[in-house]
């Protein structure tokens, strides 16, 4: 029976690409309104399980939930009602912010597409950028018009991968600032895959610590950072990374 | 704000990847230029050879215009089958697939905005070329009435189905395929038999060219300029053909969707 209370439910979630297991019989729940981080080294898996959820890539084994729906059998029930942001995964360079903006609106469904643009350009300060291609926009106004492209529909759950990778401290402060102060509006799901130790502190509540396609370890950061007797998340990040035994107090 | 529900087809969604080429044209100089280019250029090309061998060739003679009119409807077939695997690869190059379907944007959805996308196109490139064909060579494809309507259909589904076909090779193999895009068509033209009759080709690959929509096309056109009549028998035998190949066009782009999900390729798609 599926959990109401749950934004997503994995159980027994696998992913092998011929020969290699991305993800490998993974499980965890993300309770509705939380922010959680997939935490792990390049490769761990965490992208694959984000593709997942998105229905982006079929499972080899396992189930996903997602808003209380069967993402094997009736992801498009759900896909209106979450949305992604990733720098690996670009929108049409040659077309202008307003004009991609415009058609995610559409396939998003949106009533009043000119009126959401409008409203989403004044929270992510894109007013003077709307009539220029995206392919000419510095990295830090591209992953604004990335995360706007994300919010345009008000997504139940976001997901982002790295949000902000490849951004100047100031300008990664200020996408980290916006998105706890939009979650706390709107009351989203976060499920956010970074390596950045300052980024799942500051918005993460759990952590799902990944290493080969596994979840080695969960809980919040600082009980992580308390369990595994470190001084700090990113200690605990590299000891796992490592492979070296977590040191247990 | 709540999105709308995602109906199982939306003519909205359609309509939204419709706009997103047509932003793509019309922002793109070099891109509605080369609509364009090609065609005219065939046809001036071929308007020659015509002029020329209208006073050498008793063929021609009997019917002027059967090169130019072939010229104009092969590009039909070919801009079609490019309408859809242009619009196709935009997506490839610009590493929007995921994006696109991590939306309720369904494949269905956007097989039908290649085809009316392809059907823009193919207007924007052969209409100034027929129109450019009245002026310097006194030849309009416009006198072939009805008939005309008929042929340019089917060659458009043909060019569809092809065009699918592409697609699905390029979800497979991503832009490995890239040249397929451009070279397909003219793997089947010696057997359309576009500018001389069906009969002229060995007895093997005779057969070959029957299975080929386009040919029928042609071997009609040739009789309602020749002796005036529309041939029904190929109408119909282009017709079924049609409908088949665009069932197994659109059914490998679909089957080549699923494998991608399973591939993780959707995520991996770009140069």
């Amino acid at each position: 029976m599926p959990d109401p209370a749950a934004a997503i439910e994995v159980e027994n979630l696998v992913k092998r690409f011929k020969r290699t297991t991305a993800v490998d019989g993974i499980a965890f729940a993300v309770a509705r309104g939380a922010c959680v981080a997939l935490l792990g080294t390049n490769g761990a898996g965490k992208t694959t399980t984000l593709a997942m959820l998105l229905g982006l890539v079929t499972p080899s084994a396992g189930t996903i939930r997602v808003l209380g729906e069967d993402m094997l059998r009736h992801r498009h029930r759900v896909l209106g009602r979450m949305n992604f942001s990733s720098p690996y995964v670009d929108l049409p360079q040659r077309l202008t912010v307003r004009q991609n903006l415009d058609i995610y609106a559409r396939l998003y469904g949106l009533a009043d597409v000119g009126a959401r643009i409008a409203a989403l350009a004044r929270d992510l300060q894109l007013e003077t950028l709307l009539d220029r291609a995206v392919g000419r926009l510095s990295a830090g106004q591209k992953t604004r018009v990335a995360l706007a492209k994300a919010l345009l529909n008000e997504p139940e759950l976001l997901l982002l991968d790295e949000p902000t990778a490849s951004l100047d401290p100031n300008t990664a402060d200020w996408v980290r600032g916006y998105l706890e102060a939009w979650r706390t509006r709107t009351g989203a799901t976060i499920v956010l895959a970074s390596h950045n130790m300052a980024e799942v502190e500051r918005l993460a509540s759990d952590v799902l610590m990944m290493r080969r396609g596994k979840i080695v370890d969960r809980g919040a950061p600082r009980a992580l950072v308390r369990c595994h007797g470190r001084d700090t998340l990113e200690q605990v990040f590299l000891a796992l990374a490592r492979e070296t035994e977590p040191v247990t107090p | 704000m709540s999105a709308a529900p995602a109906a199982a087809f939306s003519g909205r969604r359609v309509g939204a990847m419709v706009r997103r080429y047509v932003y793509l044209l019309v922002g793109s100089g070099p891109r509605a230029l080369e609509l364009l280019y090609w065609p005219i250029v065939q046809m001036i090309l071929w308007g020659f050879t015509s002029q020329f061998l209208m006073t050498n060739s008793s063929y021609v003679a009997r019917a002027g215009g059967v090169l130019l009119g072939a010229v104009l409807l092969w590009d039909v077939m070919f801009r079609g089958q490019l309408g859809v695997s242009v619009s196709f690869l935009e997506e490839l190059w610009s590493r929007n697939l995921a994006s696109l379907f991590a939306s309720p944007l369904r494949p269905i959805e956007w097989a039908a905005a290649l085809v009316v996308m392809s059907l823009v196109r193919v207007v924007i490139g052969i209409a100034p070329a027929a129109l450019l064909a009245i002026l310097l060579y006194h030849y309009s494809i416009f006198a072939l009435g009805l008939p005309l309507i008929a042929f340019f259909v089917l060659l458009l589904a043909m060019g569809w189905s092809i065009g699918f076909i592409i697609g699905a090779l390029l979800l497979r193999f991503g832009l490995g395929a890239e040249s397929m895009a451009w070279a397909a068509a003219f793997l089947l033209a010696p057997a359309a038999a576009i500018y001389y009759p069906v009969a002229i080709l060995p007895v093997w690959l005779q057969d070959v060219a029957w299975a080929i929509p386009a040919a029928h096309v042609f071997e009609g056109m040739r009789a309602v300029m020749f002796t005036g009549r529309f041939p029904l028998q190929h109408f119909v035998a282009a017709l079924g053909l049609d409908a088949l190949y665009l069932v197994i066009g659109v059914g490998a782009f679909l089957v080549a969707f699923e494998i991608a999900r399973r591939r993780g390729s959707l995520l991996q798609s770009g140069e």
